[in-house]
Protein backbone atom coordinates (compact mmCIF):
# COMPACT_ATOMS: atom_id res chain seq x y z
CA UNK A 1 0.00 0.00 0.00
CA UNK A 2 3.15 2.51 0.92
CA UNK A 3 5.09 1.66 -2.26
CA UNK A 4 1.65 2.17 -4.00
CA UNK A 5 0.90 5.30 -3.06
CA UNK A 6 4.66 6.38 -3.19
CA UNK A 7 4.52 5.50 -6.74
CA UNK A 8 1.08 7.78 -7.42
CA UNK A 9 2.78 10.85 -5.67
CA UNK A 10 5.79 10.38 -7.78
CA UNK A 11 4.40 9.57 -10.66
CA UNK A 12 1.11 12.33 -10.53
CA UNK A 13 4.51 15.08 -10.21
CA UNK A 14 6.24 13.50 -12.92
CA UNK A 15 3.45 13.37 -15.16
CA UNK A 16 2.33 16.50 -14.98
CA UNK A 17 6.03 17.72 -16.01
CA UNK A 18 5.24 15.54 -18.93
CA UNK A 19 2.19 17.14 -19.80
CA UNK A 20 3.53 20.86 -19.34
CA UNK A 21 6.26 19.90 -21.95
CA UNK A 22 3.82 18.10 -24.25
CA UNK A 23 1.47 21.20 -24.63
CA UNK A 24 4.02 22.89 -26.32
CA UNK A 25 4.45 19.80 -29.18
CA UNK A 26 1.09 19.65 -29.45
CA UNK A 27 0.35 23.05 -29.98
CA UNK A 28 2.67 23.63 -32.46
CA UNK A 29 1.63 20.46 -33.95
CA UNK A 30 -1.87 21.67 -34.31
CA UNK A 31 -0.84 25.16 -35.84
CA UNK A 32 1.48 24.13 -38.22
CA UNK A 33 1.11 20.11 -38.34
CA UNK A 34 5.07 19.46 -37.79
CA UNK A 35 7.14 18.20 -34.84
CA UNK A 36 9.33 21.14 -33.55
CA UNK A 37 12.11 18.74 -32.11
CA UNK A 38 13.95 22.02 -30.49
CA UNK A 39 11.08 21.73 -28.11
CA UNK A 40 12.55 19.32 -25.72
CA UNK A 41 15.97 22.01 -25.80
CA UNK A 42 13.55 25.13 -24.87
CA UNK A 43 12.67 22.35 -21.48
CA UNK A 44 16.48 21.84 -20.86
CA UNK A 45 17.10 25.59 -21.67
CA UNK A 46 14.51 26.52 -18.95
CA UNK A 47 15.99 24.05 -16.53
CA UNK A 48 19.77 25.70 -17.01
CA UNK A 49 18.50 29.17 -17.06
CA UNK A 50 16.76 28.76 -14.01
CA UNK A 51 20.14 27.24 -12.45
CA UNK A 52 22.06 30.20 -13.62
CA UNK A 53 19.33 32.68 -12.21
CA UNK A 54 19.27 31.04 -9.00
CA UNK A 55 22.99 30.49 -8.52
CA UNK A 56 23.23 34.63 -9.15
CA UNK A 57 20.58 35.45 -6.70
CA UNK A 58 20.89 32.91 -4.13
CA UNK A 59 24.85 32.22 -4.04
CA UNK A 60 25.97 28.11 -3.87
CA UNK A 61 24.46 25.73 -2.87
CA UNK A 62 25.13 25.10 0.98
CA UNK A 63 24.17 28.82 1.57
CA UNK A 64 21.30 29.73 -0.08
CA UNK A 65 17.76 30.41 2.32
CA UNK A 66 14.62 28.43 0.84
CA UNK A 67 12.45 31.49 -0.19
CA UNK A 68 9.11 31.75 -2.42
CA UNK A 69 10.01 35.06 -3.65
CA UNK A 70 13.33 34.25 -4.92
CA UNK A 71 11.62 31.03 -6.37
CA UNK A 72 9.27 33.08 -8.25
CA UNK A 73 11.42 35.79 -9.56
CA UNK A 74 13.99 32.25 -11.20
CA UNK A 75 10.83 30.70 -12.81
CA UNK A 76 9.79 33.94 -14.42
CA UNK A 77 13.14 34.89 -15.71
CA UNK A 78 13.59 31.07 -17.02
CA UNK A 79 9.60 31.93 -18.32
CA UNK A 80 10.78 35.16 -20.38
CA UNK A 81 14.10 33.77 -21.52
CA UNK A 82 12.49 30.96 -23.16
CA UNK A 83 9.87 32.74 -24.17
CA UNK A 84 11.56 35.50 -26.25
CA UNK A 85 14.20 32.09 -27.89
CA UNK A 86 10.85 29.72 -28.89
CA UNK A 87 9.90 33.32 -30.63
CA UNK A 88 13.33 33.46 -32.29
CA UNK A 89 13.64 29.95 -32.52
CA UNK A 90 10.11 30.07 -34.83
CA UNK A 91 11.01 33.81 -36.75
CA UNK A 92 14.81 32.71 -37.57
CA UNK A 93 14.39 29.24 -38.39
CA UNK A 94 10.67 28.12 -39.55
CA UNK A 95 9.30 31.19 -40.86
CA UNK A 96 11.42 31.08 -43.80
CA UNK A 97 9.79 28.07 -44.58
CA UNK A 98 6.59 28.03 -44.42
CA UNK A 99 5.96 27.26 -47.90
CA UNK A 100 8.47 23.92 -48.26
CA UNK A 101 8.04 20.59 -47.76
CA UNK A 102 7.60 19.53 -43.95
CA UNK A 103 10.11 17.33 -44.04
CA UNK A 104 12.47 20.50 -44.65
CA UNK A 105 10.52 22.05 -41.36
CA UNK A 106 11.60 18.99 -39.22
CA UNK A 107 15.04 18.73 -40.57
CA UNK A 108 16.05 22.00 -39.49
CA UNK A 109 14.07 21.63 -36.19
CA UNK A 110 16.58 19.04 -35.32
CA UNK A 111 19.51 20.90 -36.44
CA UNK A 112 18.21 23.70 -34.14
CA UNK A 113 17.79 21.27 -31.69
CA UNK A 114 21.78 19.70 -32.02
CA UNK A 115 22.54 23.49 -32.09
CA UNK A 116 21.01 24.76 -29.07
CA UNK A 117 22.62 21.19 -26.82
CA UNK A 118 25.89 21.86 -28.28
CA UNK A 119 25.79 25.87 -27.73
CA UNK A 120 24.71 25.02 -24.05
CA UNK A 121 28.37 23.04 -23.47
CA UNK A 122 30.05 26.15 -23.84
CA UNK A 123 32.21 27.11 -20.99
CA UNK A 124 30.85 30.63 -20.34
CA UNK A 125 26.79 29.29 -20.99
CA UNK A 126 26.13 26.24 -19.23
CA UNK A 127 29.36 24.14 -19.49
CA UNK A 128 29.98 21.03 -19.72
CA UNK A 129 29.60 19.46 -16.91
CA UNK A 130 26.38 18.22 -13.92
CA UNK A 131 26.23 21.00 -11.59
CA UNK A 132 23.93 21.28 -8.52
CA UNK A 133 20.58 23.71 -8.98
CA UNK A 134 20.51 25.49 -5.03
CA UNK A 135 17.21 24.41 -2.92
CA UNK A 136 15.01 27.54 -3.73
CA UNK A 137 12.00 25.85 -1.97
CA UNK A 138 12.02 23.98 1.33
CA UNK A 139 11.63 19.83 0.54
CA UNK A 140 10.18 19.08 3.90
CA UNK A 141 7.66 16.44 4.29
CA UNK A 142 4.21 18.26 4.14
CA UNK A 143 1.73 15.33 5.65
CA UNK A 144 2.15 11.87 6.26
CA UNK A 145 -0.85 9.18 4.19
CA UNK A 146 -0.85 5.86 4.68
CA UNK A 147 2.57 5.85 5.76
CA UNK A 148 3.89 7.78 2.76
CA UNK A 149 5.59 11.17 3.44
CA UNK A 150 4.02 13.96 0.81
CA UNK A 151 6.88 16.53 0.24
CA UNK A 152 5.82 19.82 -0.27
CA UNK A 153 8.18 20.10 -3.08
CA UNK A 154 5.74 17.44 -4.83
CA UNK A 155 2.97 19.49 -4.04
CA UNK A 156 4.62 22.40 -5.43
CA UNK A 157 5.59 21.10 -8.62
CA UNK A 158 1.98 19.23 -8.96
CA UNK A 159 0.25 22.73 -8.04
CA UNK A 160 2.37 25.07 -10.11
CA UNK A 161 1.73 22.64 -13.52
CA UNK A 162 -1.72 22.30 -12.95
CA UNK A 163 -2.31 26.41 -12.34
CA UNK A 164 -0.21 26.47 -15.87
CA UNK A 165 -2.08 24.20 -17.49
CA UNK A 166 -5.43 25.32 -16.46
CA UNK A 167 -4.35 28.99 -17.75
CA UNK A 168 -3.14 27.64 -20.93
CA UNK A 169 -6.76 25.59 -21.20
CA UNK A 170 -8.29 29.62 -20.44
CA UNK A 171 -6.76 31.20 -23.03
CA UNK A 172 -7.44 28.34 -25.92
CA UNK A 173 -10.62 28.28 -24.99
CA UNK A 174 -11.83 31.12 -22.94
CA UNK A 175 -10.36 34.01 -25.11
CA UNK A 176 -10.64 35.86 -28.53
CA UNK A 177 -6.31 34.94 -29.10
CA UNK A 178 -7.16 31.42 -28.14
CA UNK A 179 -9.86 31.07 -30.66
CA UNK A 180 -7.71 32.62 -33.29
CA UNK A 181 -5.41 30.10 -32.38
CA UNK A 182 -7.81 27.73 -32.49
CA UNK A 183 -9.44 29.29 -35.93
CA UNK A 184 -5.74 28.94 -37.37
CA UNK A 185 -4.99 24.95 -36.39
CA UNK A 186 -7.97 24.48 -38.50
CA UNK A 187 -7.10 26.58 -41.66
CA UNK A 188 -4.58 29.46 -41.72
CA UNK A 189 -5.93 31.10 -45.36
CA UNK A 190 -9.81 30.79 -43.94
CA UNK A 191 -8.51 32.01 -40.39
CA UNK A 192 -6.47 34.86 -42.37
CA UNK A 193 -9.72 36.07 -44.32
CA UNK A 194 -11.59 36.15 -41.00
CA UNK A 195 -8.96 39.34 -39.59
CA UNK A 196 -7.02 36.97 -37.99
CA UNK A 197 -3.05 37.65 -37.99
CA UNK A 198 -1.91 34.65 -38.50
CA UNK A 199 1.98 35.18 -38.38
CA UNK A 200 1.36 36.48 -35.08
CA UNK A 201 -0.84 33.77 -33.70
CA UNK A 202 1.90 31.69 -34.54
CA UNK A 203 4.88 33.61 -32.64
CA UNK A 204 1.84 33.69 -29.83
CA UNK A 205 1.78 30.07 -30.17
CA UNK A 206 5.38 29.07 -29.78
CA UNK A 207 5.57 31.71 -27.13
CA UNK A 208 3.64 30.65 -24.56
CA UNK A 209 4.10 26.54 -25.21
CA UNK A 210 8.05 27.90 -24.68
CA UNK A 211 6.56 29.45 -21.56
CA UNK A 212 5.40 26.62 -20.16
CA UNK A 213 7.97 24.06 -21.29
CA UNK A 214 10.74 26.71 -19.51
CA UNK A 215 8.04 26.44 -16.35
CA UNK A 216 8.19 22.65 -16.35
CA UNK A 217 12.29 23.13 -16.83
CA UNK A 218 12.26 25.15 -13.48
CA UNK A 219 9.98 22.26 -11.47
CA UNK A 220 12.52 19.65 -12.42
CA UNK A 221 15.52 21.38 -11.84
CA UNK A 222 14.05 22.34 -8.31
CA UNK A 223 12.72 18.06 -8.00
CA UNK A 224 16.02 16.98 -9.07
CA UNK A 225 18.86 19.30 -8.30
CA UNK A 226 21.72 17.30 -9.96
CA UNK A 227 21.39 18.88 -13.39
CA UNK A 228 22.93 17.19 -16.39
CA UNK A 229 24.60 18.89 -19.00
CA UNK A 230 23.08 20.09 -21.92
CA UNK A 231 23.77 17.89 -24.37
CA UNK A 232 23.35 14.53 -22.08
CA UNK A 233 20.51 11.92 -23.07
CA UNK A 234 18.77 12.98 -19.58
CA UNK A 235 17.43 15.85 -21.87
CA UNK A 236 16.78 14.02 -24.76
CA UNK A 237 14.95 11.44 -22.99
CA UNK A 238 12.71 13.55 -21.44
CA UNK A 239 11.84 15.77 -24.37
CA UNK A 240 10.91 12.32 -26.15
CA UNK A 241 8.87 10.90 -23.03
CA UNK A 242 6.61 14.45 -23.54
CA UNK A 243 6.57 14.10 -27.14
CA UNK A 244 5.01 10.27 -26.53
CA UNK A 245 2.11 11.78 -23.76
CA UNK A 246 1.59 14.38 -26.91
CA UNK A 247 1.50 11.33 -29.42
CA UNK A 248 -0.83 8.88 -26.93
CA UNK A 249 -3.20 12.25 -25.93
CA UNK A 250 -3.70 12.92 -29.38
CA UNK A 251 -1.53 15.64 -30.75
CA UNK A 252 -2.95 18.34 -31.41
CA UNK A 253 -4.83 18.47 -28.81
CA UNK A 254 -4.69 20.68 -25.51
CA UNK A 255 -6.26 18.46 -23.08
CA UNK A 256 -4.98 15.02 -24.69
CA UNK A 257 -1.58 16.39 -24.00
CA UNK A 258 -2.27 17.18 -20.13
CA UNK A 259 -3.93 13.47 -19.91
CA UNK A 260 -0.97 11.93 -22.43
CA UNK A 261 1.88 13.87 -19.57
CA UNK A 262 0.11 12.38 -16.32
CA UNK A 263 -0.79 8.63 -17.93
CA UNK A 264 2.96 8.45 -19.33
CA UNK A 265 3.82 9.30 -15.80
CA UNK A 266 1.80 6.71 -14.50
CA UNK A 267 3.09 3.86 -16.58
CA UNK A 268 6.18 4.57 -16.59
CA UNK A 269 6.65 4.60 -12.87
CA UNK A 270 4.25 1.70 -11.92
CA UNK A 271 6.75 0.09 -14.46
CA UNK A 272 9.74 0.96 -12.81
CA UNK A 273 8.15 0.03 -9.29
CA UNK A 274 6.52 -3.24 -10.09
CA UNK A 275 7.88 -5.07 -12.89
CA UNK A 276 11.75 -3.51 -13.23
CA UNK A 277 13.22 -0.39 -13.03
CA UNK A 278 15.54 -1.20 -15.84
CA UNK A 279 12.80 -1.06 -18.38
CA UNK A 280 11.21 1.87 -17.55
CA UNK A 281 11.75 4.05 -20.78
CA UNK A 282 10.47 0.74 -23.25
CA UNK A 283 7.05 0.81 -21.39
CA UNK A 284 6.68 4.37 -22.15
CA UNK A 285 7.50 3.75 -25.66
CA UNK A 286 5.72 0.31 -25.78
CA UNK A 287 2.65 2.52 -25.10
CA UNK A 288 4.03 4.70 -27.86
CA UNK A 289 4.23 1.95 -30.22
CA UNK A 290 0.52 0.46 -28.84
CA UNK A 291 -0.93 3.43 -29.36
CA UNK A 292 -0.09 4.14 -32.94
CA UNK A 293 -0.91 0.40 -34.26
CA UNK A 294 -4.23 0.91 -32.39
CA UNK A 295 -5.25 4.66 -31.80
CA UNK A 296 -3.09 6.35 -34.00
CA UNK A 297 -5.37 9.72 -33.51
CA UNK A 298 -4.27 8.98 -29.74
CA UNK A 299 -7.10 8.72 -26.85
CA UNK A 300 -8.81 11.91 -27.19
CA UNK A 301 -7.53 12.74 -30.84
CA UNK A 302 -10.10 12.35 -33.66
CA UNK A 303 -9.52 10.52 -37.04
CA UNK A 304 -9.10 12.98 -39.11
CA UNK A 305 -11.86 12.97 -42.19
CA UNK A 306 -11.06 14.69 -45.62
CA UNK A 307 -12.93 17.68 -45.67
CA UNK A 308 -15.24 18.12 -49.05
CA UNK B 1 -14.32 57.37 -57.89
CA UNK B 2 -14.42 53.38 -57.71
CA UNK B 3 -14.67 51.41 -54.78
CA UNK B 4 -12.40 48.78 -56.11
CA UNK B 5 -10.15 49.00 -59.63
CA UNK B 6 -8.49 46.61 -60.48
CA UNK B 7 -5.57 47.73 -63.54
CA UNK B 8 -3.77 44.57 -65.76
CA UNK B 9 -3.51 42.57 -62.85
CA UNK B 10 -1.68 39.15 -63.48
CA UNK B 11 -1.34 36.25 -61.18
CA UNK B 12 0.62 33.29 -61.43
CA UNK B 13 1.05 30.01 -59.83
CA UNK B 14 4.57 28.60 -60.31
CA UNK B 15 4.26 28.31 -64.33
CA UNK B 16 0.97 28.59 -64.62
CA UNK B 17 -0.20 31.88 -65.67
CA UNK B 18 -3.57 32.41 -64.35
CA UNK B 19 -5.00 35.91 -64.46
CA UNK B 20 -3.59 37.17 -67.69
CA UNK B 21 -4.16 41.12 -66.87
CA UNK B 22 -7.04 41.48 -65.69
CA UNK B 23 -9.26 44.98 -65.64
CA UNK B 24 -12.38 45.45 -63.19
CA UNK B 25 -14.18 48.06 -61.68
CA UNK B 26 -16.39 48.21 -58.90
CA UNK B 27 -18.37 50.94 -58.13
CA UNK B 28 -19.54 51.41 -54.29
CA UNK B 29 -23.42 50.50 -53.95
CA UNK B 30 -23.12 47.69 -56.70
CA UNK B 31 -23.53 44.17 -56.84
CA UNK B 32 -20.73 42.83 -59.76
CA UNK B 33 -20.63 39.57 -60.62
CA UNK B 34 -17.69 37.86 -62.09
CA UNK B 35 -19.07 34.82 -63.94
CA UNK B 36 -17.20 32.17 -65.96
CA UNK B 37 -16.55 28.73 -66.19
CA UNK B 38 -14.40 26.19 -64.15
CA UNK B 39 -10.81 27.62 -63.77
CA UNK B 40 -11.05 30.97 -65.52
CA UNK B 41 -9.85 32.44 -62.69
CA UNK B 42 -12.62 33.37 -60.72
CA UNK B 43 -11.76 32.29 -57.32
CA UNK B 44 -8.17 33.14 -58.25
CA UNK B 45 -9.01 36.72 -58.49
CA UNK B 46 -11.13 37.00 -55.09
CA UNK B 47 -8.09 35.46 -53.43
CA UNK B 48 -5.74 38.37 -54.89
CA UNK B 49 -8.66 41.11 -53.85
CA UNK B 50 -8.55 39.40 -50.21
CA UNK B 51 -4.32 39.21 -50.26
CA UNK B 52 -3.96 35.97 -50.08
CA UNK B 53 -2.45 35.84 -53.54
CA UNK B 54 0.65 38.34 -54.70
CA UNK B 55 -0.21 39.59 -58.16
CA UNK B 56 2.94 39.36 -60.02
CA UNK B 57 2.14 42.37 -61.78
CA UNK B 58 -0.89 45.28 -62.25
CA UNK B 59 -2.61 47.58 -59.43
CA UNK B 60 -5.59 47.08 -57.06
CA UNK B 61 -6.32 49.83 -55.31
CA UNK B 62 -9.31 49.77 -53.00
CA UNK B 63 -10.88 53.19 -51.70
CA UNK B 64 -7.80 54.93 -53.70
CA UNK B 65 -5.24 52.78 -51.90
CA UNK B 66 -3.35 49.98 -53.24
CA UNK B 67 -4.12 46.64 -51.25
CA UNK B 68 -1.01 44.83 -53.17
CA UNK B 69 1.53 43.58 -50.08
CA UNK B 70 -0.82 44.25 -47.72
CA UNK B 71 -1.28 41.20 -45.33
CA UNK B 72 -4.71 39.29 -45.40
CA UNK B 73 -5.79 40.72 -41.70
CA UNK B 74 -5.31 44.25 -42.77
CA UNK B 75 -7.73 43.95 -45.76
CA UNK B 76 -9.99 42.75 -44.00
CA UNK B 77 -9.32 45.67 -41.04
CA UNK B 78 -9.57 47.93 -44.55
CA UNK B 79 -13.31 47.03 -45.12
CA UNK B 80 -13.05 44.14 -47.38
CA UNK B 81 -14.31 40.88 -46.46
CA UNK B 82 -14.28 37.36 -48.28
CA UNK B 83 -16.37 34.17 -47.90
CA UNK B 84 -14.64 32.00 -49.40
CA UNK B 85 -15.89 29.21 -51.89
CA UNK B 86 -16.66 26.17 -50.04
CA UNK B 87 -17.92 27.82 -47.59
CA UNK B 88 -14.54 27.87 -45.00
CA UNK B 89 -16.92 27.31 -42.32
CA UNK B 90 -14.55 26.18 -38.73
CA UNK B 91 -16.40 22.94 -37.86
CA UNK B 92 -14.45 22.76 -34.82
CA UNK B 93 -16.29 25.79 -33.61
CA UNK B 94 -19.85 26.56 -32.73
CA UNK B 95 -22.24 28.46 -35.04
CA UNK B 96 -21.60 31.57 -32.73
CA UNK B 97 -17.75 31.00 -32.32
CA UNK B 98 -17.98 31.14 -35.98
CA UNK B 99 -20.16 34.19 -36.23
CA UNK B 100 -17.40 36.08 -33.58
CA UNK B 101 -14.73 35.14 -35.69
CA UNK B 102 -15.55 37.40 -38.15
CA UNK B 103 -15.50 39.92 -36.39
CA UNK B 104 -11.59 39.64 -34.99
CA UNK B 105 -10.47 42.21 -36.57
CA UNK B 106 -12.88 44.79 -34.82
CA UNK B 107 -13.01 45.73 -31.12
CA UNK B 108 -15.73 48.10 -30.97
CA UNK B 109 -18.11 45.90 -28.84
CA UNK B 110 -21.10 47.64 -29.64
CA UNK B 111 -20.82 47.62 -32.85
CA UNK B 112 -20.38 43.95 -33.30
CA UNK B 113 -23.11 43.51 -31.67
CA UNK B 114 -25.48 45.52 -33.88
CA UNK B 115 -24.02 43.42 -36.66
CA UNK B 116 -24.61 39.87 -34.82
CA UNK B 117 -28.13 41.16 -33.90
CA UNK B 118 -28.24 42.27 -38.06
CA UNK B 119 -26.91 38.96 -39.38
CA UNK B 120 -29.05 36.97 -37.12
CA UNK B 121 -32.52 38.64 -38.23
CA UNK B 122 -31.10 38.06 -42.36
CA UNK B 123 -30.40 34.31 -41.36
CA UNK B 124 -33.00 33.03 -38.61
CA UNK B 125 -32.04 29.75 -38.63
CA UNK B 126 -28.80 30.79 -37.64
CA UNK B 127 -30.02 31.80 -34.55
CA UNK B 128 -31.69 28.78 -33.67
CA UNK B 129 -28.73 27.50 -33.82
CA UNK B 130 -26.09 29.24 -32.17
CA UNK B 131 -24.85 26.55 -29.94
CA UNK B 132 -24.81 23.77 -32.05
CA UNK B 133 -21.52 22.82 -33.90
CA UNK B 134 -21.16 23.87 -37.35
CA UNK B 135 -20.25 21.21 -38.40
CA UNK B 136 -23.63 19.60 -37.75
CA UNK B 137 -25.74 22.35 -40.24
CA UNK B 138 -26.72 21.59 -43.21
CA UNK B 139 -25.10 23.17 -46.66
CA UNK B 140 -27.41 26.22 -46.93
CA UNK B 141 -26.59 27.05 -43.27
CA UNK B 142 -23.37 26.63 -43.71
CA UNK B 143 -23.37 29.10 -46.58
CA UNK B 144 -26.12 31.33 -44.52
CA UNK B 145 -23.36 31.19 -41.96
CA UNK B 146 -20.57 31.96 -44.27
CA UNK B 147 -21.90 35.09 -45.31
CA UNK B 148 -23.39 36.57 -41.33
CA UNK B 149 -19.48 35.39 -40.76
CA UNK B 150 -18.14 37.89 -43.12
CA UNK B 151 -21.03 40.54 -42.25
CA UNK B 152 -19.23 40.30 -39.25
CA UNK B 153 -16.21 41.99 -40.42
CA UNK B 154 -18.79 45.22 -41.19
CA UNK B 155 -17.37 45.34 -44.71
CA UNK B 156 -17.81 47.65 -47.69
CA UNK B 157 -16.92 45.77 -49.76
CA UNK B 158 -18.01 41.66 -49.57
CA UNK B 159 -16.50 39.04 -51.75
CA UNK B 160 -19.00 36.23 -52.38
CA UNK B 161 -17.65 33.15 -53.66
CA UNK B 162 -19.79 30.91 -55.41
CA UNK B 163 -22.63 31.32 -52.71
CA UNK B 164 -24.97 28.80 -55.01
CA UNK B 165 -22.60 25.71 -54.78
CA UNK B 166 -24.16 22.29 -54.17
CA UNK B 167 -27.56 23.96 -52.66
CA UNK B 168 -30.82 22.68 -53.28
CA UNK B 169 -32.75 25.83 -56.11
CA UNK B 170 -35.22 27.06 -53.12
CA UNK B 171 -32.59 27.60 -50.80
CA UNK B 172 -30.37 29.38 -53.74
CA UNK B 173 -33.71 31.68 -53.80
CA UNK B 174 -33.58 32.40 -50.64
CA UNK B 175 -29.69 33.02 -50.51
CA UNK B 176 -29.59 35.43 -53.59
CA UNK B 177 -32.76 37.54 -51.67
CA UNK B 178 -30.42 37.95 -48.96
CA UNK B 179 -27.47 38.90 -51.10
CA UNK B 180 -29.92 41.81 -52.44
CA UNK B 181 -30.96 42.73 -48.96
CA UNK B 182 -27.60 43.14 -47.55
CA UNK B 183 -26.73 45.19 -50.64
CA UNK B 184 -29.82 47.40 -49.94
CA UNK B 185 -28.87 48.07 -46.76
CA UNK B 186 -25.32 49.71 -48.67
CA UNK B 187 -22.70 47.31 -48.79
CA UNK B 188 -21.00 46.71 -51.87
CA UNK B 189 -20.64 43.10 -53.57
CA UNK B 190 -18.46 41.38 -55.70
CA UNK B 191 -20.37 38.03 -56.59
CA UNK B 192 -18.68 35.30 -57.85
CA UNK B 193 -20.52 32.39 -59.66
CA UNK B 194 -21.48 29.75 -61.68
CA UNK B 195 -24.87 29.83 -61.60
CA UNK B 196 -24.84 32.57 -64.42
CA UNK B 197 -28.84 32.69 -64.45
CA UNK B 198 -28.97 33.43 -60.64
CA UNK B 199 -25.88 36.09 -61.12
CA UNK B 200 -27.06 38.05 -63.79
CA UNK B 201 -30.51 38.71 -62.58
CA UNK B 202 -29.26 40.00 -59.30
CA UNK B 203 -25.98 41.73 -60.14
CA UNK B 204 -25.87 45.30 -61.80
CA UNK B 205 -22.77 44.89 -63.33
CA UNK B 206 -21.35 41.89 -65.11
CA UNK B 207 -17.64 40.53 -66.01
CA UNK B 208 -17.17 37.40 -67.96
CA UNK B 209 -14.03 36.00 -67.26
CA UNK B 210 -12.25 33.37 -69.82
CA UNK B 211 -9.18 31.43 -69.18
CA UNK B 212 -7.52 34.72 -66.84
CA UNK B 213 -9.20 37.42 -69.50
CA UNK B 214 -11.77 39.09 -69.27
CA UNK B 215 -13.40 38.47 -72.71
CA UNK B 216 -17.18 40.93 -71.91
CA UNK B 217 -18.69 43.09 -69.75
CA UNK B 218 -21.80 45.07 -69.44
CA UNK B 219 -24.80 45.75 -67.55
CA UNK B 220 -26.17 42.31 -66.09
CA UNK B 221 -29.16 43.05 -68.47
CA UNK B 222 -27.10 43.23 -71.31
CA UNK B 223 -24.82 40.50 -70.79
CA UNK B 224 -28.10 38.70 -69.91
CA UNK B 225 -29.12 39.59 -73.49
CA UNK B 226 -26.18 38.88 -75.48
CA UNK B 227 -25.57 35.83 -77.34
CA UNK B 228 -22.27 34.50 -76.58
CA UNK B 229 -23.62 34.92 -72.79
CA UNK B 230 -26.36 33.18 -73.78
CA UNK B 231 -24.83 30.24 -75.19
CA UNK B 232 -21.86 29.71 -73.04
CA UNK B 233 -23.93 30.39 -69.75
CA UNK B 234 -27.34 30.21 -69.44
CA UNK B 235 -27.55 27.50 -72.05
CA UNK B 236 -29.74 28.83 -74.59
CA UNK B 237 -29.01 27.42 -78.06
Amino acid sequence: MTKLLQTLVDSIAVGSLYGLIALGYTMVYGILQFINFAHSDVFMVGAWLSFLVAVRIGGQTATVEPSVAKALLVLLTAMVCCGALGFTIERLAYRPLRQAPRLNVLITAIGVSLFIENLGQLKWLFGAMPQPMPRLLPDRPLFALAGVNVNLLDVIVVGTAAVLMLLLNWIVFGTKLGRGMRAVSYSPPTAALMGVPVSRIISFTFVIGSCAAAAAGFLYATKYITLQQPAHETWIRLGLKAFVAAVVGGIGNIRGAMLGGLLIGLIEFFGAAYLSPNLRDVYVFAVLILVLLFRPAGILGRATVEKV
Amino acid sequence: MALLEIRDLHVHYGAIHALQGIDLIIEAGQIVTLIGANGAGKSTTLRTISGLLRPSAGTLAYDGQSLIGQPPHEIVRRGVAHAPEGRGIFANFTVAENLAIGAYARRDKGGIARDLEWALTLFPRLRERLTQSAATLSGGEQQMLAIGRALLARPRLLLLDEPSLGLAPQVVQTIFQIIRAINAAGTTILLVEQNAHMALQTAHYGYVLEVGRIALHATAAELAASDRVRRAYLGVA
